[in-house]
């Protein structure tokens, strides 16, 4: 039988799902494999019957949470995809904004309509089995952990940096070209995605297990940043990580 | 005649981002006639301030993915305005270039997979794959020529990062842009004959229903809007982009998470079909052509006829892609440095055509070039009004049919707008005066 599969987004651009949608090239042989069961950007049928939940965006309010947890009743497989949902992403640059103070900022006397709480990552509610980090996700990475779980494998996501990716590549160092890149203590699997267009690594995959910290402070220190413009950039993405909310 | 009825559908599906529709019908009098928006919100315009304007547009991508480019390019330009920045010629086209590609991308998306299954009596597009696969296949077909093109020029669809303040990091190479050259010309062209054949056999089976109301796009004299122009309107004329609060003045309502707005009228209408009444002189002669046979004329009041706006603008977006590579191809690719900002304090706006309406960024920088202050008007935030109101109108004219099919037409109705709730409520700003 097909394993059964379902979508389902939270506080997040679905940008993550529209990357699954962007697969015209595999679209049609994935669908023969697998049943989508529950996808509301695409489909109107939707079902409680499914194996694997992948999972986008961060959780931002007490309306989340049961939803969450019946996920993770139904599913046997609860992926979080995307950094919002990995890690907060974007989302959690709120978090170092003061609560009420950032809600009436956007959204004056109508604050109170506009429940809300610190942004979380799915895995501080619920548990996790696997993650599929990045904004977005890399599709043929999504490809990889759906062919893994359809053989029954566990899937591999590389605990190593960017850097390493980006050197394979023969790209020339982001530093060479005078412009600062985390890529040497982000999370590879994406290719080396922005390196590779001439851009610098945005952390978006969040760091690896164990990152070199004393030596991205000095090359960071040497491209010529302080260490609050540093902070500053690992708060774009990364800013769940102990190593960078301190 | 149906003289009590409760409608609730709690998630619109095949839209971006969550919507309700609510419809009480007591003893054949419309009580409640609601478009609810629930997103959760995730304060955007909060979270800007202090970022450095090299930062800004990567995170405002983040609003929404289906038109991030969208959002990188108003960015920018608000950005670029503020400091009194003047991008390249080059750099210009290659912008337009882009725009086009997410056009096209997101517009066969929304009328293919998205709006096409209510017209063949489907759920979604995987219902009516094993009847219909010779047109789901050239409908991926032209959406990956869409990516394809947006994965060249911006080096990433969703989230683009080769598209920055001042330029671009990485430019394509003459063989790169003859090649898709090539299959604009040879593929997605005639795909989009098809395209258009499709859709007229669908003509049929768009409900008649119009509403008057004031529709809202950019506009200049010389071509069909999208990357720049001023505010134009059906009602209200034109003016400069930087008075848009004049024209955009907001407002809240208890059951919408989502910013409405009004102009002249109760409510106004932005998006394919709003350019479309507004611009249609200026389309490009395959699809003011394709306009002529899908029976398209300005100024059309059917708001199920975005649809076919969308499908003519395609059309569009894919002739101005050619004129762009052509431009570029005369001139050659030039290798051109990403521009520093000149910092100084200041304000600037940036306005751009995305596929669902008019997007404005509004951005106030500190002498260091970091946010101080950030306000966004989204398209389906200005659709929200006029959603509501067109649905108050259509529940009565068409009370007398089976629920299912009521529930069906509103499901339309909103899907018709190709609305993005995910974006529309995370920038709302509410300016009490």
């Amino acid at each position: 039988m097909k394993p059964r599969v379902a979508f389902f987004d939270f506080a997040s651009c679905e940008g993550c799902q529209l990357s699954v949608i962007n697969m015209e090239n595999e679209l049609l042989d994935i669908v023969s494999h697998i049943d989508i069961v529950n996808f509301r950007e695409a489909m109107t049928e939707a079902s409680d019957d499914y194996d694997i939940a992948f999972i986008e965006g961060s959780v931002t309010r007490e309306y989340d949470i049961p939803r969450l947890k019946k996920i993770r009743e139904n599913a046997k497989f609860v992926i979080p995809i995307g950094a919002c949902a990995c890690t907060g992403g974007v989302n959690f640059r709120k978090n170092f904004y003061e609560l009420n103070e950032i809600r009436y900022y956007v959204y004056r006397d109508s604050a109170k309509y506009f429940d809300t709480f610190a942004t979380r990552p799915v895995k501080a509610v619920i548990p996790v089995d696997f993650e599929i980090p990045g904004c977005p996700i890399n599709a043929k990475e999504f490809l990889s952990v759906v062919k893994s779980l359809l053989i029954g494998k566990k899937p591999e996501i590389p605990n190593y940096p960017v850097c390493v990716e980006c050197k394979l590549l023969g790209n020339v160092c982001m530093y060479d070209k005078g412009e600062v890149c985390l890529g040497a203590v982000t999370r590879a699997g994406c290719g080396a995605w922005c390196p590779s267009n001439s851009s610098g690594c945005e952390g978006c995959r969040g760091l690896v297990d164990e990152p070199n910290k004393n030596s991205e402070i000095e090359v960071l220190t040497k491209a010529g940043l302080t260490v609050e413009d540093a902070i500053q950039k690992f708060r774009i993405f990364a800013g769940y990580f102990e190593e960078v909310k301190k | 005649m149906n003289t009590n009825m409760n409608i609730n559908v709690h998630y619109v599906t095949r839209i971006e981002g969550h919507g309700n529709i609510v419809v009480d019908i007591k003893d054949g009098k419309v009580e409640r006639c609601l478009w609810e928006v629930i997103e959760a919100p995730r304060f955007f315009e909060g979270f800007i301030r202090g970022v450095y304007y090299k930062d800004v547009s990567e995170i405002v991508s983040r609003i929404c993915g289906i038109c991030s480019i969208g959002h990188t390019t108003a960015s920018i330009r608000a950005t670029e305005d503020a400091f009194g920045y003047v991008p390249t010629e080059q750099t210009v086209t290659l912008r337009k270039l882009l725009l086009d590609g997410e056009t096209l991308q997101s517009h066969i998306l929304h009328t293919y997979f998205l709006a096409a299954p209510d017209f063949l009596g489907a759920k979604s597009v995987f219902a009516i794959l094993p009847t219909h696969l010779d047109i789901a296949k050239m409908a991926l077909r032209l959406k990956r020529i869409a990516n394809d093109l947006c994965d060249l020029i911006g080096g990433r669809t969703i989230h683009p990062i080769r598209e920055v303040v001042g330029g671009f990091t990485k430019l394509p190479t003459e063989r790169e842009l003859r090649d898709l050259k090539k299959t604009l010309e040879t593929e997605a062209l005639p795909l989009l004959d098809k395209t258009v054949d499709v859709f007229a056999s669908l003509l049929p089976k768009i409900p008649n229903f119009s509403r008057e109301t004031e529709y809202i796009a950019l506009v200049r004299d010389d071509e069909y809007a999208f990357y720049d122009g001023d505010l134009g309107s059906t009602d209200a004329g034109r003016t400069d982009v930087h008075n848009y609060k004049s024209w955009t003045n907001e407002y809240v309502v208890p059951h919408s998470s989502a910013k409405w707005t009004k102009n002249k009228r109760e409510s106004l209408a932005v998006g394919a079909l709003a350019r479309f009444n507004l611009n249609a002189r200026l389309l490009l002669p395959k699809a003011k052509a394709a306009a002529e046979k899908l029976g398209l004329r300005p100024i059309n009041y059917n708001p199920f006829m975005n649809n076919i706006a969308q499908v003519v603008e395609s059309i569009h977006a894919v002739e101005d892609a050619l004129i762009q590579i052509d431009k570029l191809l005369t001139r050659g690719i030039k290798e051109e440095k990403v521009d520093s900002m000149p910092l100084k304090e200041g304000q600037g706006v940036g306005a751009v055509e995305v596929p669902r309406g008019i997007l404005i960024h509004d951005y106030t920088y500190d002498r260091t070039g970091h946010i101080v202050h950030a306000n966004c008007i989204i398209p389906t935030n200005q659709n929200c009004a006029n959603i509501e109101y067109d649905m108050k109108k259509l529940v009565p004219e068409i009370m007398d049919r089976p629920q299912d099919e009521i529930q069906l037409m509103l499901e339309m109705l909103v899907r018709s707008y190709d609305p993005c709730v995910s974006c529309s409520v995370h920038m709302v700003k509410v300016n009490f005066k």
